[in-house]
């Protein structure tokens, strides 16, 4: 006979340390998997975990063995036709003989690779490492514009529909009992005396009886003047407001479809709206993606179209800045919203309206966002744009920022130093 | 049985009240059996609980370390797709004698848990004289408690990492880590706690006593010196916790603590076959007897038998789902035949097993779970029927020929033949590379050198051993050299650091 325990409610995650420090162990590993896998995510598939391969000669753990070779005995099961000294071809590299590890690898020999999968949180963890959004403020309490109500007590002033009924009930009926318990204490016994009167074998003295009775209603008058409700007894909710940082932020895609760029350099410019877009998942609560595309004109489309619609024609970048801060102003009040702007091109831009462009960002756009970053998808020498904006970069060194990128490879690395703590001088 | 049939249960849901009156009829069956176990305790836990015990090597509680987490990550994946089903049952030897059962089971798969662990593995581990010498059931939770602790504090004092170089290296060297012939002393946790400071005020006095021989260079000693030690040393960690030079008493103790984990599993690798056999023979046992007494009904029956065949499913060595010898299906035929043998013996029988045709089967049953290992019980019980039921033959492989040869079948003139293969297949000095502390360089540079002596002239594998040396240069902070001899003479080298 035996003690029987329930263990099923005791904590079930006692591997958690171990997970982590495998996960610690291999974390170049995971960071490669990671890395490769933001390059083939499409932006709206950031909710997944991902899967982390790793070759098991990376993390074996070795014991001394015996290698090929030498001479063996292996009994096996299941003879079919074979009879004593039957001679067969070597298998392959001698492994179809199963040459006494078969039995002894238990621990996963002869697995090549060794996956698993990290979950979303952690996915998103090894991306962003280190990684801090600058100036992130999560707008100042103090500057906080919204503001949320939240429970806090009770009041004896408020307006009627705030009204807590069984507070106010409860207070009236303690205020009854307060008030009224002397006097009905008097009732009683003065109504136990006159019953004794009542029935007392002696004559009753009538006198003492009116006299009794006179008492007995003036007092139950009295305690029935006490109100029911009374305006003193009147409960509120009481509601008070908190003010709440603002959790909410817009990300404007802005790139460039003039004939110039090829579906190569949109890839390109969609991993770096993608990461952007993950990292600002990962910071607010609610996120709006507004997408610009612009040739010599600008236009608010959807994702697809952004991406994948094809177009021809010149470039007038300052087009899509324009139509940038249009929304701004009509749709996202920078007191509400958290602005993000991240604008790709190949770097080609007519002549004469990259300072149109710089003018616009000084003057009306960079004020109200957070955080503006271009990235330059090109391989040739820099033209106008880039240079009109590198003055912008030296007057706005926390806001503003700008990569050139060369290659697929390069795109989680220009993130990263987009996006790098910036030291706190 | 003509009495009625008043099963337990009808039902495939269980029940705590419902455990409770199975693990009762069973320990009375088992008593009948004369099945002496340590007292039960049976746990209800759910499958990620499961998944952890797997991962932390089935003991309840394990010091830290990532290949535990390797494995938990392991375990999952395969189990969260599919690919594989959690074992019913974890049981551990140790006095309570803990069995896990998992939530998700039926009733019958409990009533088979608890008999298969609870009465089968655990009249083993009391039993079986292995068991008996080397592991200590009452203290080994104790001790596990004292190894976690002690790991925690030296990770929190010098660092995970520097724990776990230590640690990577001793799991390494586990195998070499054990002895054979020598029955280690039961510790309490409280003791071991006590003599570990007492060892390490030692160690320090004494640690420098083999290298304080500086060189008399006045003294010729040219003639015969002494080698250190002076016999070869099989257990590496041993050797290496008490004599190399530079490790501090710390990673002394962690190097003990793997030590003393790997002594505990010692006895299980060498009766795999004969433990699960015997388990799996009880449960077959038990089960069909509570049948009998109409406890349990028919469905409960189909339902166990079909697990009971998976279970003892062997596949044919050209299947492709063949990994060896399923160490339960032939652990439990032989268990089988020789209560055949004792209760139904043929001719056959009485000519290869005079000694145990006829007697009594349960005596020995119980004689041969508790005198042998997987071995020498297979060289002294395995019978030509089981070798005929089971189809064995024995390949012979050697290198210098281009082809393996069928040196022996399941008939007369080969059953020895394959007995033997199949025994010696057991054999951990024969399955594991022999490797042993040959010498050390005490007068000059302090080299180590080990020696693997060769069996059958089988080679080491080249990148484990390059790795291993590795290990134990990181213990032993000076070069190590590894010959490989055969017939007293030295064939292949390792170096570490390598030569360049």
């Amino acid at each position: 006979m035996g003690i029987i325990i329930d263990r099923r409610l005791n904590g079930k995650n006692k591997s958690t340390v171990n997970r982590q420090r495998f996960l610690d162990r291999y974390r170049k590993h995971i960071k490669k998997a990671v890395s490769e896998a933001v390059n083939k995510r499409s932006i709206t598939d950031v909710e997944s975990g991902s899967q982390v391969t790793i070759p098991t000669k990376d993390l074996s753990e070795p014991f001394f063995r015996h290698g090929q070779g030498g001479r063996y005995k292996q009994v096996h099961p299941g003879n079919k036709e074979f009879i004593s000294g039957d001679r067969i071809k070597r298998p392959n590299g001698g492994q179809g003989q199963g040459s006494g590890q078969g039995k002894a690898g238990n621990s996963g020999d002869g697995m090549d690779e060794f996956s698993f999968q990290i979950n979303h949180e952690e996915f998103l963890n090894h991306m962003f490492d280190d990684l801090e959004l600058p100036n992130l403020v999560r707008k100042q309490l103090q500057d906080a514009t919204e503001f949320k109500m939240k429970n806090a007590g009770f009041t004896s002033q408020g307006s009627p529909d705030r009204l807590n009924i069984i507070r106010s009930l409860k207070s009236a009926h303690a205020r009854r009992i307060a008030l009224g318990g002397g006097a009905r204490k008097e009732v009683k016994a003065l109504k136990r005396k006159l019953r004794e009167l009542e029935v007392s074998a002696e004559i009753t003295d009538t006198e003492e009886v009116e006299q009794l009775q006179i008492r007995i209603k003036e007092l139950n008058n009295k305690l029935k003047k006490l109100p029911f409700i009374d305006d003193f007894d009147l409960k509120y909710n009481n509601m008070v407001k908190v003010p709440c940082p603002s959790n909410k932020a817009v990300m404007f895609c802005v790139m460039d479809v003039s004939g110039s760029m090829t579906q190569e350099i949109k890839d390109m410019a969609k991993r770096f709206f993608i990461l952007l877009y993950l990292f600002l998942q990962r910071n607010y609560k609610q996120i709006e993606v507004v997408f610009i595309r612009h040739h010599t004109a600008a236009k608010e489309v959807d994702e697809d179209d952004f991406f994948y619609s094809r177009e021809t024609g010149g470039t007038i970048v300052s087009s899509a800045l324009e139509m940038t801060r249009d929304i701004i102003d009509d749709r996202y009040s920078p007191n509400d919203w958290n602005i993000y702007v991240a604008q790709a091109s190949d770097g080609d831009n007519w002549e004469g309206d990259s300072s149109v462009c710089s003018k616009i960002l000084t003057e009306q756009i960079m004020s109200k966002v957070q955080y503006f970053s271009y990235v330059e998808i090109t391989d040739r020498a820099h033209q106008n744009l880039w240079r009109e904006y590198e003055s912008l970069g030296d007057q706005f060194p926390d806001q503003f920022a700008m990569e050139q990128i060369k290659t697929p490879n390069d795109i989680y690395q220009v993130f990263r130093r987009l996006f790098e703590k910036k030291e706190t001088a | 049985m003509s009495e009625e049939r008043k099963p337990i249960s009808t039902d495939s849901e269980w029940t705590f009240e419902l455990i409770e009156e199975y693990d009762k009829e069973l320990a009375r069956l088992a008593d009948r059996f004369r099945l002496d176990t340590y007292p039960n305790q049976i746990e209800v836990i759910s499958s990620e609980q499961m998944m952890d015990a797997y991962s932390s090597t089935g003991m309840p509680l394990m010091y830290n370390h990532w290949s535990f987490g390797k494995q938990f990550l392991h375990t999952q994946q395969n189990y969260e797709q599919g690919h594989m089903g959690l074992a019913y049952e974890i049981v551990i030897n140790s006095n309570p004698c803990i069995a896990y059962l998992m939530e998700e089971n039926t009733m019958t798969m409990q009533a088979l848990v608890l008999a298969h662990a609870s009465y089968g593995h655990n009249s083993f581990f009391k039993g079986n004289y292995l068991f008996r010498t080397w592991t200590d059931a009452d203290s080994i939770i104790d001790y596990l408690m004292f190894a976690k602790k002690y790991v925690a504090e030296c990770e929190e004092k010098y660092g995970v990492e520097a724990v776990e170089d230590i640690m990577d290296a001793c799991h390494a060297l586990m195998n070499q880590g054990v002895n054979r012939y020598k029955r280690p002393r039961p510790l309490s946790a409280a003791k071991e706690r006590e003599m570990q400071e007492d060892r390490a005020e030692y160690i320090q006095r004494t640690l420098n006593d083999i290298w304080s021989t500086i060189p008399k260079t006045e003294e010729k000693e040219e003639s015969k010196i002494k080698r250190f030690p002076e016999d070869p040393e099989e257990n590496i960690l041993y050797f290496l916790e008490k004599n190399a030079p530079l490790l501090e008493i710390w990673q002394r103790e962690l190097l003990r603590i793997v030590r003393k984990v790997a002594q505990y599993y010692y006895p299980q690798r060498q009766t795999q076959v004969m433990n699960e056999g015997w388990a799996t023979f009880w449960h077959y046992t038990l089960l069909h007897e509570l049948y009998d007494e109409g406890k349990v009904t028919e469905g409960f029956m189909l339902e166990f038998l079909h697990s009971h065949s998976s279970v003892i499913y062997q596949p044919p060595f050209d299947s492709p789902h063949y990994s060896g010898i399923n160490p339960y299906t032939l652990g439990y035929c032989m268990f089988m035949d020789i209560k055949r043998i004792c209760e139904d013996p043929t001719e056959e029988d009485k000519h290869w097993f005079p000694d145990i045709a006829g007697s009594d089967w349960l005596e020995t049953l119980h004689f041969a779970m508790t005198n042998f290992k997987d071995e020498s019980f297979i060289l002294q019980f395995l019978s030509p029927k089981v070798m005929r039921d089971l189809r064995l033959f024995s390949i012979f492989d050697d290198e210098g020929k281009s082809y393996l040869e069928v040196n022996a079948i399941h008939d007369e003139p080969g059953y020895k033949e394959v007995r033997e293969s199949l025994a010696a297949q057991y054999n951990l000095g024969n399955r594991e590379p022999n490797i042993q502390i040959y010498d050390v360089d005490v007068r000059g540079d302090r080299t180590l050198t080990l020696r693997h002596y060769q069996h059958e002239s089988r080679p080491l594998e080249k990148t484990t051993t390059d790795e291993l040396l590795k290990h134990i240069h990181k213990l032993w902070q000076f070069d190590v050299k590894l010959d490989s001899v055969a017939d007293e003479k030295v064939g292949k080298s390792f170096m570490c650091p390598e030569k360049k």
